[in-house]
């Protein structure tokens, strides 16, 4: 079945003279001499690949049967929520009244698109309970670098000038990467053995200078922090923000809101909760809510409603300005709103419950074959570790496993992720998965544990490519294809 | 309506295996306090059909470039995505994937992405291009932020202010937390005065940003910012237009240090202004103060040769705070719609198409400032767009005149130009028929230019570009 002639690279398939796609001389008469000046004309065009349109075809057809995707195979990799993305939501966002529309159109030209969009801002604010809601941010770390600038607006407005940023080890390395983006200091602290905030270590490093405390609830372990409340009471209390990190807001949709639960500012990650495709790495979008203090900070613009017309308000004095051009990832909105519609209230919580029964029931079958450090019970995701494998002489017993479970057809857990935990792996099932794919992946990895080592360490076996060597690739980076 | 898998039947057996009576229970971990008691107050879930009805009719109260002329411009075009775009980047295998992060089953998406990155860099003559950024503008802010981390000064950064407004505004956004000085070059005539820049640049300069072909569309002064910048020890960044290229010389024939682009007219739809592609390339020497993610080359096992996530030690994931960007994503779909698109232009496709701008834009001009109604606000070159000032000054009564005629005229520069707030920018791209460029005149123009019909006799194409072989 593999066709390795049509996966050569693009530029070995090039031949002098071949054509794809032809656009006709210009049927206009003008009378300007000199339309572009010689100092600025091009010698010749860029040095692209000349191929055929069959040549593309083929070519890209193939490659995609090189990857593993949600359509194709399950995904349980933690933290990313690759849950099935519906088709309904690629036509009906592929509409031309939404995908063939101008972002400099006149308002009154697309009162359907930003009646859409803010009927999503509110359905955000009644599922976060926080009334203020910016759409602009282009991924889950480009809004947490938006609501981090916000925090820096509202305590300047305040006349107060706050250093810090708080996050746990276990989060994400968006967290104080944003942070140092949006002139903070990022301060880590620690979690407890089972995975929560260390609540005297939060105490430890609270001062006046804290501006605000980044958490991830459920964390990155899947755990939901009990003593939330008290974190975040205890970060108000010196006048701090809390930022709820949305990664994981799949495991409670319906069930709690991150208002209630004390955060201040969140993200959501639509390609993630609300199914928008993950596109091979991208795009996705990271729309942010914030309290009602908090909204005069928001970017510009967002959309408002007077008198029964939809409008992009700009006039917002107080706004930290834009983080991006144009209005947002629009594409990624929309399906995030077919995705809400089609749910519902009802549905949205049984979103939440079935994805935290899929990993439950997943690790209840998975938790005798390899240690769940955090206990026998999760929200949406959970970590194991194959540390004892390194007894039996796996020097990187999580990657091993891994690779492994490629050649049963699963898509690998996050690994060696959070870093907390060694040898860690991480499996989200989400909700779209049967139990009967849950049940294969469990048999699989009970039989993978009792192969032979070496199958392990030199898995895979049946894709494509066996393992890269990593080394080399960073040692002397090949970033781009040259003649030779 | 929903996507889940498990029947009432499925849900008890697998609490039997966990050890629980009820759905509830799994929540149990919860305080009680912070449970919510009542459902969430949206609509009622909708099915497939009611959904599809619904977005129908909300997509109907739109205007768009199917049922109107759209000469709006301004970073977002409306230029042609053949079928092959829209088949190829539709498959699930390519867009229901993510990160590579185990190679051996990502060597589809991996070996995109470092075409894509071979691709940028034959269009714009760099040396390396990452594997995408966000968008357009905060691509030109992180760009920003390399030549302030690359050249060790962070006082003063300097662009015009013929650089995208909106970009400008990211710029100023993503440098406020750093405080540095953000200078802006004026235009008075639609471009910088050559020797503009070098008075702009200082020893602490850490780099300029020029846009060439500017948000007016018309050219910068590419040689003089370049010579301004590197005198002074300064990077040149330049914002480029990709379908120039076909045409203009590329970024890296001018010698600047980092190109940086917004990449949706290369085969992604306007879909009101995103998800977009951000493009960036730079010389060798900056490679590792790159943003986001990069493909490189290694062998497997056997030596295959195969593609991998690489210099991963700059990325937020490993180097937490001291990462060179937070940037945790690239905008894969984007990027391949690109690689696809650039794939089936090819050189002379590319050539076509800009020629068809150059041209068409050109007719454009020339057909409304015949009658003395609308003057070209300036003198210069330009590419693909143009900015014309309505001589009466009621430049919204014109545009809502053409609107009527499902018009999208052109783009009113006055909400980030006040002087300017009697000029329209308008774009022209191969898409706009000599017929929609006349009807666009038309009714810009009213009744009086129906007199104004013009002779297109012969090849007027041969003679005016200055050299147009390979």
């Amino acid at each position: 079945m593999r066709n390795e002639q049509a996966t050569a690279l693009l530029f070995e398939l090039s031949r002098p003279g071949r054509r794809a796609v032809r656009f006709a001389a210009p049927d206009v008469a003008v009378q300007t001499t000199e339309l572009l000046p010689e100092w600025a004309l091009a010698d010749k065009p860029p040095p692209l690949p000349e191929v055929s349109e069959s040549d593309v075809v083929r070519h890209f057809t193939n490659l995609s049967a090189r990857n593993m995707s949600v359509d194709s195979h399950f995904y349980p990799l933690g933290s990313c929520t690759m849950k099935y993305n519906p088709k309904r939501n690629e036509r009906l966002a592929s509409l031309p009244g939404f995908s063939q529309v101008h972002p400099y159109q006149p308002d009154s030209t697309v009162q359907g698109l930003l009646a859409c969009l803010f009927e999503l801002q509110e359905m955000l604010a009644e599922i976060s309970g926080l009334p203020g809601v910016s759409l602009q941010p282009a991924a889950g770390a480009h809004g947490e670098l938006t609501a981090l600038l916000v925090a820096a607006a509202y305590f300047r407005h305040r006349g107060e000038r706050r250093t810090k940023v708080l996050s746990p080890d276990s989060a994400h390395g968006t967290n104080p990467a944003s942070a140092r983006m949006a002139g903070f200091t990022a301060v880590t602290v620690r979690s407890t053995p089972s995975g929560f905030v260390d609540l005297d270590d939060l105490r430890r490093q609270l001062d006046g200078q804290v501006a605000v405390l980044m958490i991830t609830n459920p964390n990155t372990l899947g755990l939901f922090d009990p003593h939330i409340r008290t974190i975040a009471d205890l970060v108000h209390d010196v006048g701090g923000l809390v930022y709820l990190d949305g990664a994981n807001m799949n495991a409670v949709l319906g069930i709690t809101r991150p208002a209630d639960c004390g955060a201040d500012m969140m993200h959501f990650n639509p390609h993630k909760t609300f199914s928008g495709p993950h596109g091979g790495g991208g795009p996705g979008a990271g729309p942010i809510c914030v309290r009602s203090d908090l909204e005069p900070f928001l970017p510009v613009p967002v959309v408002a409603r007077r008198n029964g017309h939809y409008f992009l308000d700009y006039h917002r004095p107080e706004s930290i300005g834009r983080v991006r051009a144009f209005f947002g990832n629009v594409g990624v909105l929309l399906r995030a709103y077919c995705y809400l519609l089609t749910h519902g209230p009802d549905g949205l919580r049984k979103v939440a419950e079935n994805a935290v029964l899929n990993a439950n029931y997943l690790l209840a079958r998975l938790k005798r074959l390899l240690a769940c450090p955090q206990g026998d019970r999760c929200m949406h995701e959970f970590v194991l570790t194959a540390e004892p494998l390194r007894r039996r002489g796996l020097k990187q017993p999580a990657r091993d496993i891994a690779k492994r479970l490629l050649d049963y057809g699963f898509h690998a857990p996050t690994v060696y992720f959070p870093l907390t935990v060694p040898e860690a792996l991480m499996i989200e099932p989400t909700e779209t998965e049967s139990k009967e794919t849950l049940d294969a992946f469990a048999d699989a990895l009970e039989k993978i544990l009792q192969e032979p080592l070496d199958l392990l360490q030199e898995a895979p076996h049946s894709t494509p490519i066996s393992r890269p060597d990593e080394v080399q690739a960073a040692r002397n980076p090949k970033l781009r294809w040259t003649p030779d | 309506m929903s996507y889940w898998s498990n029947t009432a039947e499925d849900q008890r057996a697998m609490l039997e295996v966990i050890g629980l009576e009820s759905i509830d229970a799994l929540f149990d971990v919860i305080p009680q306090q912070l449970k919510r008691k009542t459902p969430l107050a949206i609509r009622p879930g909708m099915t497939e059909l009611e959904l599809s009805q619904h977005m129908q009719a909300l997509a109907d109260r739109n205007r768009h470039t199917a049922n109107s002329l759209c000469f709006l411009g301004g970073g977002a075009y409306d230029h042609f995505v053949p079928a092959v775009v829209d088949a190829l980047a539709s498959r699930g295998e390519f867009y229901t994937s993510y990160t590579p992060y185990q190679p051996e089953v990502s060597q589809g998406n991996l070996q995109a992405m470092f075409e894509y990155q071979t691709l940028i860099c034959q269009l714009t003559g760099m040396d390396v291009s990452n594997a995408s950024l966000y968008d357009g503008a905060s691509a030109a802010a992180e760009a920003v932020l390399m030549a302030i981390n690359a050249t060790g000064r962070s006082r003063r950064v300097v662009t015009a202010s013929s650089v995208h407004p909106e970009y400008r505004q990211v710029l100023a956004t993503y440098l406020a937390p750093l405080g540095v000085e953000l200078c802006t070059v004026p235009a008075p005539q639609g471009q910088v005065a050559a020797e503009a820049w070098e008075a702009a640049v200082d020893p602490e300069t850490a780099c300029l940003l020029v846009q060439h072909p500017n948000f007016f569309g018309y050219l910068e002064q590419m040689p003089a910012a370049v010579e301004a910048a590197h005198k002074a020890g300064a990077l040149c960044i330049q914002v480029f237009d990709p379908i120039s290229l076909g045409l203009l010389r590329r970024p890296g024939d001018f010698d600047v240090d980092i190109a940086v682009a917004e990449g949706q007219c290369l085969g992604t739809p306007l879909q009101f202004g995103g998800p977009y592609l951000g493009i960036l390339a730079c010389r060798e020497s900056l490679v590792r103060r790159l943003p986001g993610r990069l493909a490189g080359q290694t062998v497997d096992r056997l030596g295959r040769r195969c593609w991998v996530l690489t210099l991963q030690t700059r990325e937020q994931h490993i180097r937490r705070e001291k990462a060179t960007s937070n940037i945790c994503t690239n905008q894969g779909l984007l990027a391949l719609r690109a690689a696809i698109y650039l794939a089936l232009l090819g050189p002379m496709g590319l050539r076509e198409v800009a020629t068809q701008c150059l041209y068409k834009s050109h007719y454009a001009l020339e057909r409304l400032t015949e009658s003395k109604q609308f003057r070209p606000a300036f003198s210069g070159h330009f590419f693909k767009e143009f900015v014309v000032r309505a001589a009466d000054g009621k430049l919204d009564e014109r545009l809502k005149e053409a609107e009527k005629q499902n018009i999208l005229a052109g783009l009113p520069l006055g909400r980030w130009y006040p002087e300017l707030s009697d000029c329209m920018l308008v774009c022209v791209t191969e898409n706009r028929t000599r017929a929609d460029i006349d009807a666009w005149a038309e009714s810009l123009l009213g009744a009086q230019a129906g007199t104004h019909a013009r002779s297109t006799a012969g090849d007027p194409v041969a003679s005016k570009i200055v050299r147009t072989g390979r």
